[in-house]
């Protein structure tokens, strides 16, 4: 009954993680950038909410759409205002942008309200199931269901729709897509847009699962799900779901046998090995570069 | 330019005539203060008038403002109460007070000024362990008593190398006694005899707690049937929580703080974990409140300074006093501690009968039995107050007072 239990946390975890990952992913597959700053956004998207219900009064689903809406217009400005200029510089530049943005997110956020913690208003029914003699909260269900929603919406519009069509020209060989009539700046934005709200999503349901949020809180879960994608094979959207439940459960299962101060450590542990034996991640084939 | 050199000259030597007065002027008000320090041991005082000069080196401004200034509204009741009532053998309390700026260095710079240059007979400060420890040095070489409101770790009053710092006392607990107390009250007052550890395993005082609950619980014939650690900051408990609970205590302590606490105890509760949780001041927050739930925080405990709740007569006549004088607001602990600070000391002088350091030193080593707000203060050998501690428990959101410990 206790392993029950205790995979029951893991997925509950790893949803948040991958839930994450899932916007991760996305913009690393489509422009090769791994975006530090996604984790902010995250930051943001749960304080968007918190002030959206605490402020205006707002119910849960509105302040979601309010929390991805304002999430996604962040990630457009980021996008034009620090990456869009060195889209031909060095993969290190770009890197090191990203490091930056991230902490002016962060301690731009400390100077406009400060340090210190909010507590999520609990606006999600709490209840709790019990299964096999495991106890499910209602919450978490939810957030592994948000999860696999945006996940199935994520493939269908990269998959199915002309942006998405796109999108996939731009990340195989952005010359040729531009040479092909395809706007890539705007492709760009959007997919910093799409990524960007799916990260205001996860901020938000982060806030209603652990309640406690603040200006920090978006660096170790950015780096987590960064994890993730890389376990999963960074740039594929399954894959960002997959490695962001199995971080999950590792790290609950460290815990679960009485490690937990070492799980920070196992997840960055995961990072490396994953990328001595299989770079390319559980989803990923080892493609050779085409000459 | 020979005229503007001479006007120059003149205007050099005028000021410098001023300047020099008026160290002459201070020079003589320092003296005559030295005397009336002097005179209550030697000729047995010449009448009121003169004042007894106390400093208060204080965290006024910077991270720890809201420590520093409720321990000074409490520090300024009690100085108006005993100036009030006659002052200590007819002579009033004078306040100097002084902001550290919640900085080390400025506090140790604070009790420089203090000790040289304000003459002050004592002490009161400062807020924090950090703060106090860095004035020792020049309160033992000034031989001016240093009294911490609130300062709770063993270093504190004792040394590192385990000698006790003769002029150093508190007026609150220390770390591990909090431990002690919630030990001895789940094993006498809620009666279990299995429990299990839940700490911060990046902090001292977690660690202070933890070490001496389990010596107290297991010297109580209970046994300790889990002992788990998080790291501060951590937001998901509920692998290491599911854990504890296959080890079915009865009792759950937590020594730590309000941030992580609270996401563990809202957390446990929805594991169906229903057993009684006890912590330490640092779960003391409105914040507890919001993160964990009013709900889940029902049958919790915790130990604290004080509370104004306590029928007590002392503490309900303190609290009507304070709320008459900072507009209806009800006092908090650090207000409790800076308050009975104040009474400390002027039992000590009294007793003294004289407001010279060495004296009040050893008269406040001697404090037995003194009834004050926070509790009835022994001092014992290493400086610190034995005293009761507060049990509260929270009953729907609000902190409710439960029972007095002793230790």
């Amino acid at each position: 009954m206790d392993w029950i239990q205790q995979i029951v946390n893991g997925i509950s975890l790893g949803s948040i993680y991958a839930l994450i990952a899932l916007g991760y992913t996305m913009v690393y597959g489509i422009i090769k950038l791994i975006n530090f700053a996604h984790g902010d956004v995250f930051m943001v998207g749960a304080f968007v909410g918190f002030y959206a219900i605490e402020s205006w009064k707002l119910s849960f689903i509105p302040a979601l759409l309010v929390a991805m809406g304002i999430s996604a217009v962040l990630g457009v400005v980021i996008e034009r205002v620090a990456y869009k200029r060195l889209r031909n510089a060095t993969r290190i530049a770009a890197l090191i942008t990203a490091i930056g943005v991230s902490l002016f997110i962060e301690y731009g956020t400390i100077y406009i309200r400060g340090a210190q913690p909010e507590a999520f208003p609990s606006v999600l029914p709490d209840q709790i199931f019990k299964v096999f003699g495991a106890s499910i909260s209602s919450q978490s269900i939810f957030i592994l269901l948000i999860s696999i929603i945006l996940m199935l919406i994520l493939q269908f519009i990269v998959h199915r729709t002309k942006i998405g069509k796109a999108m996939r020209a731009v990340s195989y060989d952005a010359e040729a897509a531009r040479l092909m009539g395809i706007n890539v700046d705007r492709t760009i934005s959007a997919t910093f847009a799409i990524g960007s709200a799916l990260a205001g999503a996860a901020g938000v349901a982060f806030g209603v699962y652990y309640t406690k949020i603040e200006p920090l809180m978006g660096v170790i879960p950015g780096l987590k799900a960064f994890v993730a994608a890389v376990l999963g094979g960074i740039g594929i959207i399954p894959g960002a779901m997959i490695g962001g439940l199995v971080l999950g459960i590792v790290e609950t299962m460290v815990s679960a046998f009485g490690y937990s101060p070492w799980r920070d450590a196992a997840a960055f542990v995961i990072l490396i090995l994953i990328l001595i034996f299989r770079p390319s991640g559980i989803l990923g084939k080892n493609t050779r570069e085409k000459v | 330019m020979k005229k503007i050199i001479g006007s120059k000259v003149s205007y050099l030597l005028v000021s410098l005539t001023l300047f020099v007065g008026l160290l002459a002027g201070c020079g003589g008000s320092g003296n005559s203060d030295g005397g009336a320090s002097n005179q209550p041991g030697g000729s047995g005082g010449s009448g009121g008038g003169e004042s007894i000069k106390i400093g208060a080196n204080l965290e006024l401004s910077g991270a720890v403002a809201s420590y520093g200034q409720s321990i000074a509204e409490g520090i300024d009741l009690a100085v108006e109460e005993i100036n009030k009532g006659g002052g200590i053998d007819g002579k009033k309390l004078e306040i100097i007070k002084v902001d550290n700026k919640s900085d080390a260095a400025e506090a140790t710079n604070a009790a420089i000024k203090l000790t040289s240059q304000d003459k002050v007979s004592a002490i009161i400060g400062a807020a924090t362990s950090g703060d106090t420890v860095a004035q020792v040095q020049v309160v033992t070489d000034n031989h001016t008593v240093l009294l911490t409101p609130s300062g709770t770790s063993p270093i504190v009053t004792v040394g590192q190398d385990g000698k006790v710092n003769d002029y150093v006392f508190r007026t609150c607990f220390i770390d591990p006694f909090q431990g002690n107390v919630a030990a001895n009250f789940a094993a006498k007052e809620l009666k279990v005899t299995k429990a299990a550890i839940f700490a911060d395993s990046a902090s001292d005082y977690a660690k202070g707690l933890a070490v001496s609950f389990k010596d107290t619980f297991t010297k109580a014939g209970g046994s300790i049937v889990s002992e788990e650690a998080y790291v501060a900051k951590d937001t998901d408990f509920r692998a290491t929580l599911t854990r504890i609970k296959a080890a079915n205590p009865e009792f759950i302590f937590i020594p730590g703080y309000y941030e992580e606490v609270g996401l563990i105890i809202k957390q446990a509760r929805e594991l169906g974990i229903t057993v009684p949780f006890m912590g330490g001041d640092g779960w003391d927050s409105p914040k507890l409140v919001e993160l964990a739930g009013a709900a889940a925080l029902n049958n919790t405990y915790i130990t604290n300074h004080y509370s104004s709740e306590d029928p007590d007569k002392t503490i309900q006549t303190f609290v009507t006093a304070f709320k008459g004088k900072y507009n209806g607001k009800s006092p908090d602990a650090f207000n409790a501690l800076g308050y009975d600070s104040v009474y400390l000391l002027a039992d000590g002088i009294k007793r003294a009968g004289s407001a010279d350091g060495a004296k009040i030193k050893d008269a406040l080593a001697q404090t037995k039995d003194l009834a004050l707000v926070s509790g009835k203060i022994t001092i014992d050998q290493q400086h610190n107050p034995a005293k009761t501690a507060t049990v509260l428990e929270y009953k729907d959101g609000k902190q409710v007072f439960k029972t007095k410990v002793n230790p």
